[in-house]
């Protein structure tokens, strides 16, 4: 605070202000995210979950999983490739039609086109994931208008394999991928295309010299969005999946539900959060040292 | 009363007003309406409507729900919620661990009259007794076996069909890793228990991949998938079986094949922390009473009940007398308590098979 005054108009608030704004919203966070989180820590390196009658000791065995179990390493992997193809479609869907809602359409078509996005959010995931079931399977919806367009076409099946989870996971994140991509876009002055469209700029460069570069925080944190919870995903892959939906999340799901195993689930679930942290870690790094050059 | 009710007025008027909202509902809920909360799969029995008015018109008890939607989720509801229920279905497997654990009450079969009717082998099966202490009573049995598309697989008597190259990608398997192992150890001669061997269990079990479309974890799915020709060989529930056929008209016919099946018993147990033993108790006799067990049975196929006498008042050609087989019962091992790290080494197979399925 500025030593001449208090009640200069535009400053920012003092700082008790600010400390009331702040504190419901960060106690609530601290109560209702950290104090699990730290539960499952807690957990995450007993022996046994500790409740009954039987005592638990400490132990870092649960950390050692994918040591004990290498084939957990490919579980792994296929989550990470979950989250990469989930993250690119929706960025390959979401972005272009964050572009059309930021700067073709206006008003009630605007309203109405993120009524349309934000549906998916309005579904009950379960409801959701099962719809696909009928659209996806053989006789389907899909199946059928196939059928109908090319007679004689054998589609077959998509329900139960990979690309059936891809878009179970698509529809339910590809509205992060819009909303970020449409606030990044729409905050983009309108001046600075219109000087590059009069200096020459023809559409492919104002795309990959303007509007991408400045679009990039909203992708980027689109990106977080849909990438982390992918990561942890498990209905969607055990519904659609059926034999490939084996992920970290059902692994981690079947330590909790089969197993009752607890501290192997938490650990298991740390583990994933370290390697998420070390990614973006690795990430920003890298778009921090090609800045500074 | 004219003008406004002053401050302190209106304080004691509100102050009364709440004392006497909680004394009703106080005596509403010590008299006229006596609650129990049952914990269970939904749709097993215990939450029929019409099943629930008939008890209520004969105890004046209102029965409440909260499902599981697998085992160990029962136990964690247990372990987390204490008091929160009066009747829990355990699968017998696990009775004598959670009586060990202090979760669940001894009783007295005593207490519960329709006890007297129960077939004596379920009744007093080991995984229900403890230090001659009932902690569950025996309700319901069952056996998790092949179940093949009618019609299209015919004259199916073993496990082997499982990894047949004629049902390449027509397979589906219940996501139970005591299930699957016990699959496995049936395939290999030996005890679902207590097998000797995982390692021959888990390549058994891995050389199913071809055929393996998907894994199912609840009746529903299972029915969805069934119905829309997704797979014609599976292992499936018997009781499951049956309702499939009476309520669905699914083409399904269950079997136990020459290597054997698993048997399961179902008890309802107590748990200590219950609020309202007595009407839990009142409760379970009714559950396991040849009048409500018929009447279910005949309205939606029921697993098999432990009361002889109400298997007996069957008709003929109900699905589960079908079903359940008098002779059946020697080939089925009961599926048993597993300590802890043999139920962790169950779990941790089931999962790298399911890994080796994936890739």
């Amino acid at each position: 605070m500025p030593p001449d005054g208090v009640a200069r108009p535009r400053l920012p608030p003092p700082a008790p202000a600010t400390a009331g704004l702040l504190a419901p919203a960060y106690l609530w966070m601290a109560l209702a995210v950290f104090l699990p989180l730290a539960a499952m820590f807690y957990f995450s390196l007993l022996d046994r979950a500790p409740f009954g009658n039987r005592p638990a000791a400490f132990t870092l065995e649960n950390y050692l999983a994918f040591v004990r179990r290498p084939y957990l390493l490919r579980v792994a992997w296929t989550s990470v490739s979950l989250g990469l193809w989930t993250t690119a479609l929706c960025a390959l869907l979401g972005w272009p039609a964050a572009l059309a809602l930021a700067r073709a359409v206006g008003g009630r078509t605007r309203g109405a086109l993120f009524l349309l996005v934000v549906l998916p959010f309005w579904t009950n995931g379960l409801v959701r994931i099962f719809s696909w079931t009928m659209v996806l399977s053989q006789g389907g919806l899909l199946d059928r208008v196939v059928r109908l367009v090319l007679p004689g076409a054998h589609p077959g099946e998509i329900l139960y394999s990979y690309p059936a989870i891809v878009i179970g996971l698509v529809h339910a994140y590809l509205p992060y991928m819009v909303l970020t991509s449409y606030v990044s876009i729409a905050g983009i002055d309108p001046a600075i295309m219109e000087a590059a469209r009069s200096l020459g700029a023809r559409l492919p460069v104002l795309f990959a010299k303007v509007l991408l570069p400045l679009s990039l925080p909203g992708l980027a944190s689109g990106a977080v969005l849909i990438f982390v919870p992918v990561l942890g995903s498990f209905m969607e892959p055990r519904i659609l999946g059926g034999r490939v939906g084996v992920t970290m999340g059902t692994v981690i799901e079947d330590q909790f539900t089969q197993a009752f195993n607890w501290p192997l689930g938490a650990a298991l679930s740390f583990t994933m959060l370290a390697l998420v942290l070390a990614m973006f870690g690795l990430l920003s790094t890298a778009t921090r040292l090609r800045g500074t050059t | 009363m004219t003008g406004a009710i002053s401050r302190r007025g209106f304080s004691l008027y509100l102050g009364a007003g709440v004392v006497g909202a909680l004394a009703a509902g106080y005596s509403r809920h010590g008299s006229a309406a006596e609650t129990i909360t049952v914990l269970n799969w939904q749709g097993y029995g215990t939450d029929e409507a019409w099943a629930l008015k008939l008890f209520a018109e004969k105890t004046g008890i209102t029965v409440r729900h909260d499902y599981f939607n697998s085992e160990p989720e029962m136990q964690t509801k247990l372990r987390t919620n204490p008091g929160a229920y009066d009747v829990v279905l355990i699968n017998s497997a696990r009775t004598r661990s959670i009586a060990a654990d202090g979760l669940i009450d001894p009783i007295s079969l005593d207490a519960v009259p329709n006890a007297g009717q129960l077939a004596p082998a379920l009744r007093d099966h080991l995984n229900l007794v403890e230090d001659g202490k009932h902690y569950g009573v025996a309700w319901l049995w069952g056996m998790n076996s092949l179940a093949v598309r009618q019609g299209t697989v015919s004259n199916a008597d073993s496990l082997a069909l499982l990894s047949d190259p004629t049902w390449h990608n027509r397979v589906a398997l219940f996501d139970d890793a005591v299930t699957e192992i016990g699959v496995g150890a049936l395939l290999t001669g030996q005890d679902i228990n207590a097998p000797k061997d995982l390692a021959v269990i888990g390549a058994k079990l891995k050389s199913m991949k071809p055929n393996v479309k998907l894994l199912w974890s609840s009746e529903s799915e299972f029915n969805k998938a069934f119905s829309a020709g997704a797979f014609d060989v599976a292992i499936y529930w018997s009781g499951a079986s049956a309702r499939a056929q009476t309520r669905y008209h699914l083409p399904i016919e269950f079997i136990v094949p020459k290597e054997g099946a698993i048997g399961w018993l179902d008890g309802l147990s107590v748990p200590s922390a219950a609020k309202n033993k007595a009407g839990a108790l009142k409760f379970i006799s009714f559950m396991i009473d040849p009048e409500f067990y018929v009447q279910w049975a005949a309205s939606a196929g029921a697993a098999a009940s432990a009361n002889a006498a109400a298997m007996a008042k069957l008709p003929a050609d109900n699905a589960i007398k079908r079903i359940h087989k008098p002779e059946y019962l020697e080939r089925l091992q009961f599926m048993s308590m597993l300590p802890d790290d043999r139920r962790q080494a169950f779990v941790d197979l089931w999962s790298e098979v399911k890994a080796f399925y994936a890739t």
